[in-house]
């Protein structure tokens, strides 16, 4: 195979394989988080919050039976690949990504949410400049990872260059994060919460956290989990035990000066797929 | 019109109050934290259209009209995806509606101070689950469209809910669930790290 190139077949099958994992994330919630959620409803003691999982629950089958998106945000493309040796690290293989976002954009279908940042003026096919968000990295087998991210929650996340002698200060941060953001975000929400690296890591930490199993927690995330739900906020805003259904930490070697920290939030439409190319 | 159903669909063991539009003073006993269904015409309106509507008129009878903040996704007269939008924004957009006879806002989210007063003695803010797009779409029908050329988000839509599952957030006696739940929030977050 050419090493700047992959040929037309591959091309076509990441095509196809984005489309894939984007019409299965948009659709069908994943079962660690859909067991998430029913496990936190029959925790949780507010009648208001527990109608609220009940919509929720009724919405997820809905989307199943009618095979509509589960939310009408379908959010930006953010893409992980991971790709084995004999795949080449080329342009042709981001394009064909780009294509396979296209591609969902009128087969889902899709709400066109690229826009050019000052103009605002929308491309209406989800890609555009830097748009996928495509992270890439080696491993044994071609895979597409979708994270289809949503503004409401998206807009709420934060990050801070806390002192090294703030290591306590990080629940306080967390929590903060959702007292500021409330009902926004469409709680019951799920934090991908970043620790070290640099001011551009902690972010890409933060955000690969919610690619996680959300059905274990280590102490740490329970303890930042069982913070953010002393707030009371609830399921959209509306009170109850259940503000978080999960907090995931990805951690990174810092600086000896630093400590990064960023909290990416995300709603309770936790949407993610893969689909695994074989060759 | 007013009458108390069943739990929408199974497992929750609580009365929910059954509203149909045109509503009247049925909404005036209901409380913050009430849960009802709401069945019957339903307008969308977002940003845009409250700014046309207060130009050009009202295009339908607003007398127990409920508004619904939602830019729906409808293709070809099917609703394809209906959840709400942030109601917030229409904080300053919704008094005419109300003094016209509007009798409840559904959104998500809830509202600010000016409209939790301008709802007293008169009406409710409704509290629809942010995110349930699929079963909006599948309890509400397209009847009608006013005002298209504001694009298919911003248009007013006309609907047919069909028992909509939704939590009173804010009732016309200046109760507000949003508010209490964010000023508890904030007392929580203060005796936590002080």
């Amino acid at each position: 195979m050419n090493a700047n190139a992959i040929d037309q077949a591959l091309y076509h099958t990441i095509v196809q394989a984005t489309c894939d994992a984007i019409r299965q994330a948009q659709i069908f919630l994943p079962a660690d988080v859909k067991s998430a959620i029913t496990n936190a409803m029959e925790r949780e003691t507010s009648p208001v919050a527990k109608g609220e999982f009940h919509n929720i629950l009724a919405n997820l089958s809905r989307a199943e039976a009618l095979k509509l998106p589960i939310c009408q945000d379908t959010g930006v493309p953010v893409i992980y690949l991971t790709i084995p040796p004999e795949v080449p690290y080329c342009t042709a293989l981001l394009d064909a990504v780009r294509d396979g976002v296209r591609k969902a954009t009128r087969e889902v279908p899709l709400r066109p949410n690229v826009v050019d940042p000052i103009s605002r003026e929308n491309t209406l096919d989800n890609t555009g400049v830097g748009m996928p968000s495509i992270h890439v990295s080696p491993g044994h087998q071609l895979a597409i990872t979708v994270l289809p991210k949503g503004a409401g929650a998206e807009n709420m996340s934060r990050i801070a260059m806390l002192l090294p002698s703030e290591k306590t200060s990080i629940p306080k941060f967390v929590a903060e994060t959702m007292l500021i953001a409330g009902g926004r975000p469409c709680p019951p929400v799920i934090l991908g919460v970043g620790i070290g690296g640099t001011f551009d890591q902690v972010a890409s930490l933060a955000k690969e956290a919610l690619l996680l199993p959300v059905d274990r927690m280590d102490p740490f995330e329970q303890e930042l989990c069982d913070t953010v739900n002393k707030l009371g906020i609830g399921p959209m805003g509306l009170g109850g035990d259940t503000t978080a259904i999960a907090v995931k930490v990805k951690r990174a070697s810092c600086h000896t000066a630093s400590l990064p920290v960023a909290v990416n939030v995300q709603c309770w439409a936790s949407r993610r797929a893969t689909v695994v190319v074989s060759r | 019109m007013l009458g108390i159903a069943a739990g929408h669909g199974g497992g929750v063991p609580v009365n929910v109050v059954a509203l149909r539009t045109p509503l009247g003073d049925e909404v005036l006993s209901l409380r913050a934290g009430d849960r009802v269904t709401l069945s019957g015409r339903v307008y969308t309106a977002r940003d845009e259209a409250h700014l046309m509507m207060e130009e050009r008129g009202v295009p339908f009878d607003p007398q127990g009209a409920a508004i619904y903040h939602c830019g729906p996704i409808i293709i070809n007269g099917r609703v394809i995806a209906a959840g709400p939008t942030t109601s917030a924004r229409m904080n300053n957009l919704s008094g005419p509606l109300l003094d016209k006879g509007v009798r409840a806002l559904v959104g998500k989210g809830g509202m600010g101070e000016t409209v939790r007063g301008q709802l007293k003695g008169r009406g409710v803010y409704l509290a629809f689950t942010g995110g349930c797009a699929a079963l909006a779409a599948s309890c509400m029908k397209y009847h009608n469209i006013y005002y298209e050329e504001l694009g298919m988000a911003e248009a007013v839509w006309e609907l047919e809910f069909d028992t909509v599952p939704l939590v009173v957030g804010i009732d016309s006696r200046g109760n507000d669930l949003f508010h209490d739940v964010s000023c508890k929030a904030k007392l929580q977050f203060s005796s936590l790290f002080r």
